[in-house]
């Protein structure tokens, strides 16, 4: 499986608005480059990211292949309740990966 | 692009204004810009950024990356990082709940081509 | 005109890559978080402790935690092999461990596995000095090395030190030319979106210059590597670094 990274702290005060950070390992083909023969390398990239946090969707990307490779993708989420934020990255071939961290809210 | 920008908009007007978008104005490589978007917004139920489109004058696409976003953000701010091919404009659109679309662009020196780069065998 | 003397940037004036370059690529390395490397450190770690070969041995279990028997390794490469009787490189010792010891196959050049474990070994010695040991044994390797960075190549007729030694700090088409020090690898090239060894940037250099670039592994390479290290001893170690 591709490796992913992310970066959510892992105690924090209730309401508090943190910033998770994560990594994703993915050549993320453009489809416009070519061989040196000639030939169309196809696309082939992360089409969709998606966080959930104790199932609940709360932050949803759609890439494009103007994505840099190894794509980096920081957001904020409100730090609720004690639990589990899940990370899942989907594309082309089947590309599918999934990381996720557990989150203390006190 | 003007193309990918209606269909976000719906043909809404554009407003300048509490969308601040980052981009280097000068970059080392085009494989790889730092991009951030900031929008004012208290990110409530009733007033918040619902989606951030990002898309470009010159690229290949137009097209680079959408978020949706929501109260639980607590902020509206995202970063990334993305390809450049040539110098141009770099262009954030936000998406309000209250229907309102909210611009910011940046016009951005490319140095080196990153989209259409022969690949090395 | 005598050519360049291959004596090097003196100690007080040896910068690395890293202050050539843009803030925003700076901070992409400072952060292990945002620094693609650690894709691949993260991978070695994984490989590091996986069993394999004949032998059934994962590198940790001679050589233990990385963080410790790890440490300093990188900085010391190239080094001398008693084996091969001439120095060799971390990408080759570790080959060398690989079919010697774990009695596996070697990994190929800049393949996914060796990048990975070079990456985790070279991390482990971030923040050290360069410090490659010159001796009876290893001084004609890195006289060879300085013969090749000093020599004219190529259509284009240059030598490496025309412009790293003497030019650099000036612009190269947009670019500014920088001293050329190996402190950072393997590292992630933002023109290549991946990470890479020492010997895919030299031969993307000598592809510039329009001369034909060694294969990879080649001898020429190692004692060049030598060289480089030499010329930049007592520089931080920095792996897995960023470079435009």
């Amino acid at each position: 499986m591709a490796r992913a990274v992310v970066n959510v702290p892992a105690t924090v005060k209730r309401g508090e608005i943190i910033e998770i950070k994560t990594l994703v390992q993915h050549a993320m083909e453009t489809g416009f480059r070519r061989t040196q023969l000639g030939e169309l390398i196809p696309r082939d990239i992360i089409r969709l990211f998606v966080c959930t946090y104790n199932g609940a969707e709360i932050f949803r990307a759609e890439f494009h292949p103007a994505i840099s490779a190894n794509p980096l993708l920081a957001f904020s989420t409100v730090a609720t309740e004690s639990g589990t934020i899940a990370f899942t990255w989907t594309g082309d071939k089947g590309f599918s990966v999934t990381q996720s961290a557990r989150i203390t809210v006190v | 692009m003007e193309d990918a920008i209606r269909k976000v908009t719906g043909g809404a007007p554009l407003r300048s204004g509490r969308v601040k978008l980052d981009v280097p104005p000068l970059i080392d490589n085009g494989n790889s810009v730092a991009l951030a978007v900031t929008v004012e917004s208290p990110m409530t139920p009733s007033d918040h950024v619902k989606a951030i489109h990002v898309v470009t004058e010159r690229n290949p696409l137009p097209n680079v990356l959408s978020v949706y976003l929501g109260p639980r953000s607590g902020r509206a701010r995202i970063a990334t990082r993305v390809r450049l091919a040539d110098t141009q404009n770099v262009i954030a659109i936000a998406q309000m709940s209250d229907g309102s679309y909210w611009t910011d662009s940046v016009h951005v020196v490319v140095t080196l081509s990153a989209c259409l780069e022969e690949a090395l065998v | 005109m005598p050519g360049p003397s291959g004596a090097g940037i003196p100690p007080g004036e040896r910068r690395s890559g890293y202050e050539f370059m843009s803030r925003e690529t700076r901070a992409m390395q400072d952060d292990d978080v945002t620094n693609p490397g650690m894709l691949w450190v993260l991978d070695g770690e994984a490989l590091w402790n996986r069993k394999d070969g004949a032998a059934g041995r994962a590198c940790a279990d001679c050589h233990g935690d990385a963080r410790a028997g790890m440490k300093g390794a990188a900085a010391r490469h190239p080094a001398w092999d008693a084996a091969s009787g001439r120095p060799i490189n971390l990408e080759q010792r570790i080959n060398a461990c690989r079919v010697g010891r774990q009695r596996a196959s070697p990994l190929a050049h800049e393949s996914r596995d060796l990048l990975a474990l070079t990456a985790y070994v070279a991390r482990q010695s971030r923040g050290m000095p360069v410090d490659v040991a010159i001796d009876d044994r290893t001084q004609p390797y890195l006289d060879a090395g300085r013969a090749t960075f000093t020599r004219r190549q190529g259509q284009l007729n240059l030598a490496c030190a025309q412009c790293h030694d003497e030019r650099w700090g000036q612009k190269l088409a947009g670019s500014t030319i920088p001293q050329a020090h190996p402190t950072g690898y393997p590292l992630y090239r933002l023109e290549w979106q991946s990470l890479g060894s020492l010997q895919r940037r030299l031969r993307n250099c000598m592809i510039g210059m329009r001369a034909e670039p060694y294969a990879y592994g080649a001898p020429e390479f190692v004692d060049l590597e030598l060289y480089l290290m030499w010329r930049a001893h007592g520089m931080p170690f920095e792996a897995p670094a960023v470079r435009p």
